[in-house]
């Protein structure tokens, strides 16, 4: 072999199998470093600071800082943890740096409000959230619905979310919905079918998978709830009847007080329990449901999103 | 084989203090005593955090810029001045040369940090008017800092072997930047699906991992850094500076000088 030809071989085979241990390397390193980059945040959490450390590339810096947060919220969310602590901190730098990215205030609010495990359990910081983006794109109407959403979903405050549903109405091109919900907020907020209607609203405002999965599952839970309630209040009305609970869902059906087997929204036949109690097959299926649980019944720390219909 | 690469290398430091590439010191100097004096009469309680944030990111850059600048010239410059025929005219081999010239840049790149770091340590020693255990750990982050020179040079050289000094200049250029942001490179390419994902991924390690060598920050809060990083890292910065070199010789190797 040529003394050229030996030192090509031997720098290539030498090149190859240091770019594989580089790989290999690399992967240990990060697992040692999991979350570095976030951590790092923290050092830095001046938005007004980072903003000019930017020298003027704020549009870009508010892209990393947005793909941060939902890195964050996703690592966190897949862990079923129950604390959130860098995600308003980072959801609060990119809207500074980028105050008309819209999507980082819906998503982000999204991420913010809810109760762990599902969301970081902080309304309030979710509201200032979606407060600041009006600010800053008062024409958004989404943002509106946004800020009336979580003052309905998380904090009922029926008053709160109707004022924010009647600016948004407001908005040049919003959505009609929007005046109707201001007005079902004001009459009858606390009803079944203003929950129903809020969620079918958001289910068909956003074309993400996640949150219609998650607004799917509030409805699949409203209508749970509701059958619930309605198969409980006839098993009381046949025990008025006939002196006792009844069996089986066919005695009910022999009463003449229903017909047929009712089904949850999956198909599953509801289960009569002892008592004149109600339940479903598979709560897990249900994350939501306030009604028709096992007695004592512990829902999973992830919560089960299937998928949208 | 040794000597010969060391007689280059040796040669590669003599012209780097005779080109006054180690009048950047003085720069350095300046800038880290200003701070040093400026930042107690301007702040609170952030005199440490400044000096350490300031001189090491100081170091890094002013490294960085050295050997993109001197390391782009390596090859290209022997070649437009012909000196390299009268270098490979001797028993000397080409990846010899290659090599050489990258200890020789590597090793000024060393000693221009030792001293910036003493004047770091110095500075340091003004604010506090004592050391700290913390401190052991801004050793730690020049360590690091010295491997980012290793693959910046060796990067720097492997353009250089086939490029132009301006294009070189960029290329290693941007990949220092986008090796700053490596890992979030890698944390978008575990975002993405399909084919996309493994393009994605593919980029993502193979630029260089600057990022997990940068602990500038975390020293500064006096955060240790872990032993475990501390190998990896060492190790991870010679397996990416050799497949650069490597990288460097093929091309080389392989390149007509007529």
């Amino acid at each position: 072999m040529r003394a050229s030809r030996k030192i090509t071989v031997l720098f290539s085979l030498l090149m190859v199998g240091c770019m594989v241990a580089s790989v290999f390397l690399l992967q240990r390193v990060d697992q040692l470093r999991t979350g570095a980059t976030l951590q790092e945040v923290l050092y830095i959490s001046s938005p007004k600071l980072l903003k000019r450390l930017s020298l003027g590339y704020s549009g870009l810096l508010a892209d990393i800082y947005w793909t941060r947060a939902v890195q964050y919220f996703g690592s966190k969310h897949n862990q079923g943890a129950q604390s959130y602590d860098l995600l308003a901190p980072l959801l609060e730098i990119t809207t500074a740096l980028d105050p008309q990215l819209v999507v980082a205030y819906q998503y982000g609010a999204s991420f913010l409000a809810p109760k762990p495990p599902n969301g970081a359990g902080m309304p309030q910081r979710a509201i200032d959230l979606v407060e600041f983006g009006i600010q800053h794109n008062p024409d958004e109407w989404r943002l509106y619905y946004d800020d009336g959403f979580i003052h309905y979903t998380e904090l009922k405050d029926y008053a709160g979310a109707a004022d924010a549903f009647a600016r948004g109405s407001r908005v040049p091109n919003a959505h009609p919905f929007l005046k109707l919900l201001a007005a079902r907020m004001a009459e009858q907020a606390g009803s079944l079918e203003t929950a129903r209607m809020m969620w079918t609203a958001a289910y068909q405002t956003t074309t993400d998978k996640a949150i219609r999965a998650n607004a799917m599952a509030h409805l699949r839970a409203l209508q749970v709830n509701e059958d619930v309630t309605a198969l409980e209040a006839l098993a009381a009305r046949y025990k008025e009847k006939t002196g006792q609970f009844p069996a089986r869902f066919s005695d009910l059906e022999t009463a003449g007080l229903m017909r047929g087997v009712p089904l949850d929204p999956f198909g599953h036949p509801y289960k009569l329990m002892p008592g004149g109690r109600v339940e479903v097959q598979s709560p897990d299926d249900f994350p939501f449901i306030e009604k028709g649980t096992p007695p004592g019944y512990k829902p999973p720390a992830m919560p089960k999103f299937l998928p949208t219909d | 084989m040794s000597a010969r690469v060391t007689h280059i290398a040796a040669n590669i430091f003599r012209e780097a203090v005779r080109d006054r590439v180690l009048y950047n010191l003085i720069a350095f100097a300046v800038l880290m005593s200003g701070a040093a004096i400026l930042v107690g009469q301007i702040s609170i309680d952030i005199e440490r955090l400044v000096v350490v944030n300031l001189g090491l990111t100081a170091v890094s850059l002013f490294g960085v810029v050295i050997a993109i600048f001197i390391g782009i010239g390596l090859v290209s410059k022997e070649i437009e001045k012909r000196t390299l025929y009268t270098v490979l005219s001797r028993p000397v081999q080409r990846w010899e040369f290659i090599i050489g010239k990258f200890f020789g840049l590597a090793g000024t790149l060393v000693v221009n940090t030792f001293f910036m770091a003493i004047g770091v340590f110095g500075a340091l020693l003004y604010v506090s008017r004592h050391f700290q255990k913390a401190d052991g750990w801004v050793l730690v982050a020049l360590y690091f800092i010295v491997l980012q020179f290793v693959i910046i040079t060796a990067l720097a050289l492997l353009f250089s072997s086939f490029s132009s000094p301006l294009l070189s200049a960029v290329f290693a250029f941007s990949l220092f930047v986008i090796g700053s942001f490596a890992e979030d490179l890698r944390g978008f390419a575990g975002m993405t699906q399909g084919i996309t994902r493994w393009l994605a991924t593919g980029a993502a390690y193979l630029v260089p991992n600057l990022s997990a060598l940068n602990v500038i920050t975390s020293v500064a809060h006096g955060q240790p850094v872990p032993g475990h990083l501390i190998l990896l890292n060492t190790a991870y910065a010679l397996v990416y500076a050799t497949v650069a070199l490597c990288g460097a010789v093929l091309v080389f190797e392989r390149r007509n000088l007529k």
